[in-house]
């Protein structure tokens, strides 16, 4: 088929003018439905506010080494976390380090020493706005209603996103076969392992959660960790955070941490 | 032809050969499985039941899996109620496997016949059974 200048600059002139008379009929008839989602929720829809929303104090003050390796020798047993030797292939749910890399931008050289060396508790922070659940590509991480980052290893690929996009290290890759690190070791028979090649972190205890038990973590360390629901004014850790300094760990990244460390 | 002498023969053998594990098999049937559950608890069962029945868990165990999955993992809704009315925890590792502790004789069974390999047990431990069975 041949075309001259004249018949192209007709049908192109045409197609032009149908597309704009297009664009604006639709505008007409059904107006804004081609704005493309920007992200941002509806206005007129109101956010509910939750009933519940899980979170962990600690009382630095009451943190010593002791209290350290038992929260996480009983959460590395109930979750069977593998140990490696090797710090690159460490599984890390709940583990302890100084204040110096907990808060590493409040640390000053001028310091009381008897904050600076104390070991802080970390585990995942269970953020408001977490990092890990915008970026992953599988929804393998989600953010339950409660407030809990949860994670459903069936739907891991092991991209490696989450451990890029959390602030807090709180996420461990398998890069070897997590049985091998658990060999020699008791199992506990009422959770699973994990698998090569998926990224696992801290889940707050959910499955105890589920069955109205608090944190493992909590349960063994009473005097030290409290375990409540921010959402109920009257709640324990409400009362707690009333009448403690509490720090939460870089706020100014905007995640809104729910572990509270009382100072 | 060329080498007719060798490339016929040698086509022959090849051909047997390939076709070796269809005519081996010919007429003869491997005998379908049936997945014991002469466990411990079963046998202790005073009536002898599923979550649902038999015939239903048969066809739709895998289904019945996926969705207990989801639901128990994303909606923490962690109570199966049966279509008996009874009320089950769900989980593979803490509902099914405490009876059904036989994995090899019940699972694996089955599975191996029809050639699916499901990966529960890449993450999910297997009950240990009497004899020696380590992960």
């Amino acid at each position: 088929m041949s075309m001259d200048r004249r018949e192209f600059i007709k049908v192109a002139g045409l197609s032009a003018l149908l597309g704009v008379g297009g664009k604006g009929a639709f505008e007409l008839l059904r107006p804004g439905e081609l704005d493309a989602f920007e992200g941002q929720a509806p206005e007129n829809v109101p956010a509910a506010t939750p009933k519940i929303r899980w979170a962990i104090t600690i009382d630095v003050r009451k943190t010593d080494n002791s209290v350290v390796q038992k929260c996480r020798g009983v959460c590395d047993y109930l979750h069977n976390v593998p140990h490696f030797d090797n710090p690159k292939d460490e599984v890390k749910w709940i583990w302890g380090d100084t204040y110096e890399h907990a808060f590493a931008d409040g640390a000053n050289e001028y310091m009381d020493s008897s904050l600076a060396d104390l070991p802080f508790l970390l585990l995942c922070n269970h953020c408001d706005h977490p990092p890990c659940v915008r970026v992953c590509p599988t929804k393998a991480t989600f953010r339950r209603p409660d407030g809990i980052v949860a994670m459903d290893y069936h739907r891991c690929i092991g991209c490696r996103f989450c451990m890029a996009a959390c602030p807090f290290g709180s996420r461990s890759f398998n890069w070897r076969d997590p049985r091998d690190g658990l060999k020699d070791r008791k199992l506990n028979p009422e959770f699973p392992t994990r698998m090569r090649g998926v990224v696992e972190k801290c889940n707050l205890c959910v499955e105890r959660i589920d069955k109205g038990l608090i944190p493992a973590c909590v349960e063994t360390c009473p005097d030290v960790l409290a375990f409540g629901n921010l959402a109920d004014p009257n709640s324990n850790v409400r009362q707690i955070l009333r009448t403690r300094t509490s720090l939460r760990r870089k706020i100014e990244l905007g995640t809104e941490p729910s572990v509270f460390y009382l100072v | 032809m060329y080498d007719a002498n060798k490339i016929i023969p040698g086509l022959v053998i090849f051909v047997g050969l390939m076709t070796f594990p269809i005519w081996a098999g010919m007429g003869k049937a491997e005998p379908v499985p049936k997945p014991k559950i002469d466990t411990p608890v079963i046998k202790e069962m005073a009536e002898k039941h599923c979550v649902e029945s038999k015939n239903y868990m048969a066809d739709y165990h895998m289904q019945m899996l996926i969705t207990w999955r989801d639901k128990a993992l994303r909606d923490g809704k962690r109570i199966y109620v049966s279509s008996s009315g009874q009320k089950y925890n769900v989980s593979l590792q803490n509902t099914c496997m405490k009876c059904h502790s036989n994995k090899k004789e019940f699972c694996d069974k089955c599975h191996n016949y029809v050639g699916v390999k499901p990966y529960c047990w890449d993450c999910h431990i297997e009950p240990i059974e009497p004899k020696g069975n380590v992960l």
